[in-house]
């Protein structure tokens, strides 16, 4: 186990660092002056020569990547052009704000998307099953912006039971937090548990007509037992997978709806340093949320054994 | 059908709804099988056979229509609630499917599944569903069966696997046992062990055996009573030595003759010319007419024959049993 997760983190560092060439030459094919964008109207030739000397900009590319990777692996990323602050913690300060989101967002999911997929596929073909169908199909299809401006509308337009945007700690204030989260995260659980409800759905189906869970009901057990202990167990395992993406795709910011709620998170920080050019932030931003999603990629992989006992790691 | 009966099933009738219609997969059906004893249905697939069973014990599939009577120890089966059905086919009769592979949980220890029934039906703790479970393991000749308990199906081999569907089909010492087509997916010499080990454990036991299997070379070695199945309904019932003896329904004798034997050489193999009928469009008469070597007369084609006996405990359902030599008789 221990040598697997070894492993598995040496080969996430060279992943990493292919993620890190990538959108540094990336960066260098959008167009713009990131150095004129930052002095604006007050542009003179010679602060600008200091200015993109400062920043390395007059190096070769080569030399310029090296220079930024040498400093990353110190855990520098950077200044940003903006305000200059340290990259590294500017995006970490970010982190909690998408982490609460993003977790509570897939709990939301996980709690309509459980009891909706099975039941549907329990009784496939009842009234449930068709509602749960029309749900996922809804909530597939809808953008999640709308879904958003319409829960603002209806719960801090009309009720007034939710403020409308804005962003509290979960360590300053947690009640306050979760009024501030519900919103956001109700709207982005939303498409989530639409998705994951239909995966549910087709994996219990999928299970329920498995020869073992007929042994199970001819052993005479309830029938409590043979969904929890027999489909369940065997349905989750390939939903995990399509959990984890999930997580790691919210880990990542959902850019529109941070945006739309004013969420001071990875997705809102990522919008704002496009806007500016601001390249250090952005990179620092696209560099976190790969080494996120590998993490999860991790998680699940080491989850995977325990839940099914034909795959050992090693 | 007397009540010492263990399991005795009268008219049992299974209506399927598909898209195209529905499908009668058994057509008024009666048998029994009395402790100790072992009754084997043979037929071709489709011909009912676990479909009858199934429905019998209420294990039929959700679409299928289930009418008849079913007595289960001397209880009316199909007018128990669900629940009480649900307890008495898990205390009283255990089933061991075709595929080891695939009727095994992959994800549940081989211990764990065999406790289960202990835990549900007899009211076991865990620890002591265990050991039991232990005990049974070693029963069905599982070696080191204390290790083994806590192993995974994958860890098995097909012979094995089937060893412990035996054991946890064992588990709460049910009156009757049920093996649909137990050795199908297994190799000959392994078929063979599953054979000896379920000849076995009922022996010790006293349990009553319906063994399904189209293999009528287990059926001469194992079975007291055969019932032969062919579209849904049984053409020939009876002793096993009477209906093999003197096959008296041309289907029976057709099945007899397709018997691969070693002895004449490598010839071709005996067919029977033809495919059953669709369970969706049976015929009005015999169903067996279209494919039938004595072929009598229109009656055949358009009137079920109904089963009448040859001798005290022989039926058949034809217009034309056969006589001994194995040529056709008029009645």
């Amino acid at each position: 186990m221990a040598r697997f997760v070894i492993r598995r983190l040496l080969q996430s560092g060279i992943v990493l660092l292919g993620v890190t060439l990538v959108v540094f030459l990336l960066l260098q094919l959008v167009p713009g002056d990131p150095v004129r964008v930052a002095l604006g109207t007050r542009f003179d030739p010679q602060t600008y020569e200091a200015l993109r000397a400062r920043a390395g900009l007059d190096q070769p590319l080569v030399v310029q990547y090296f220079d930024y990777l040498r400093r990353a692996l110190t855990g520098d990323l950077g200044v940003s052009f903006r305000s200059g602050r340290p990259v590294t913690s500017i995006v970490l300060e970010r982190l909690p704000a998408t982490l609460s989101l993003a977790l509570t967002a897939v709990l939301f999911a996980l709690l309509i998307a459980l009891p909706l997929g099975i039941l549907s596929a329990m009784r496939s073909g009842s009234f449930v099953d068709h509602a749960a169908r029309v749900f996922s199909q809804f909530g597939v299809s809808v953008p999640d912006f709308w879904m958003g401006i319409m829960g603002i509308l209806l719960f801090a337009g009309v009720l007034g039971w939710l403020p409308p945007s804005g962003y509290v700690a979960l360590t300053e204030d947690p009640a306050r937090w979760a009024s501030h989260v519900a919103l956001p995260a109700a709207t982005v659980g939303l498409v989530t548990a639409s998705i994951l409800t239909r995966f549910i759905r087709s994996s219990m189906l999928e299970v329920l007509s498995e020869d073992y869970v007929r042994t199970a009901e001819a052993k005479g057990l309830r029938t409590r037992v043979v969904v929890l202990r027999h489909v369940l167990r065997n349905a989750l395992i390939p939903v995990v997978t399509v959990v984890a993406v999930q997580v790691a795709s919210l880990l990542g910011g959902v850019i529109v709806i941070e945006v739309l709620f004013a969420w001071p998170g990875i997705g809102r920080l990522t919008y704002d340093a496009v806007q500016a050019r601001d390249y250090p932030v952005l990179q620092g931003a696209v560099l976190l949320v790969a080494a996120l999603f590998l993490l999860v990629n991790l998680l699940v992989d080491i989850l995977y054994a325990r839940l099914d006992p034909r795959i050992t790691v090693r | 059908m007397s009540d010492a009966a263990v399991l005795a099933v009268t008219d049992l009738t299974v209506t399927i709804g598909t898209r195209r219609g529905p499908a009668r997969a058994v057509a008024g059906v009666d048998w029994s099988v009395r402790a100790g004893e072992t009754l084997a249905l043979v037929g071709e697939s489709g011909s009912g056979k676990s479909m009858s069973v199934l429905a019998a014990t209420g294990l039929a599939p959700r679409a299928a229509r289930v009418t008849g009577q079913v007595r289960l120890l001397g209880t009316d089966f199909t007018a128990s609630s669900p629940d009480r059905r649900r307890r008495m086919r898990g205390r009283h009769v255990g089933f061991v499917f075709q595929d080891p592979m695939t009727s095994l949980n992959p994800v549940l220890t081989v211990g764990r599944q065999v406790a289960e029934a202990g835990e549900e039906h007899l009211g076991l703790t865990r620890r002591a569903a265990r050991a039991r479970a232990v005990e049974l393991l070693d029963l069905v000749g599982i070696p080191s069966a204390a290790q083994r308990v806590d192993a995974y199906p994958h860890q098995f081999s097909g012979g094995m696997r089937q060893r412990v569907v035996i054991a946890m089909a064992l588990a709460c010492e049910p009156d009757l046992l049920i093996a649909d087509e137990p050795t199908t997916a297994l190799d000959v010499t392994t078929q063979a062990q599953i054979v000896e080990l379920v000849a076995d454990l009922q022996r010790r036991l006293g349990t009553a055996v319906v063994w399904i299997t189209h293999d009528l070379g287990v059926v001469a070695g194992i079975a007291d009573t055969v019932a032969v199945m062919y579209a849904g309904r049984i053409l020939e019932q009876g002793p096993v030595d009477a209906v093999f003896g003197q096959p008296a329904h041309p289907y029976t004798t057709a099945l007899l003759a397709a018997r691969p034997d070693p002895a004449a050489g490598g010839g071709d193999l005996v067919t029977i010319a033809g495919a059953p009928p669709s369970p969706l469009a049976l015929p009005a008469g015999c169903a067996f007419w279209p494919r039938c070597p004595v072929r009598g007369d229109a009656r055949c084609e358009h009137e079920l024959p109904p089963l009448r006996p040859v001798s005290t405990r022989h039926h058949v359902r034809t217009f034309y049993p056969q006589h001994a030599d194995g040529r056709a008789g008029h009645e």
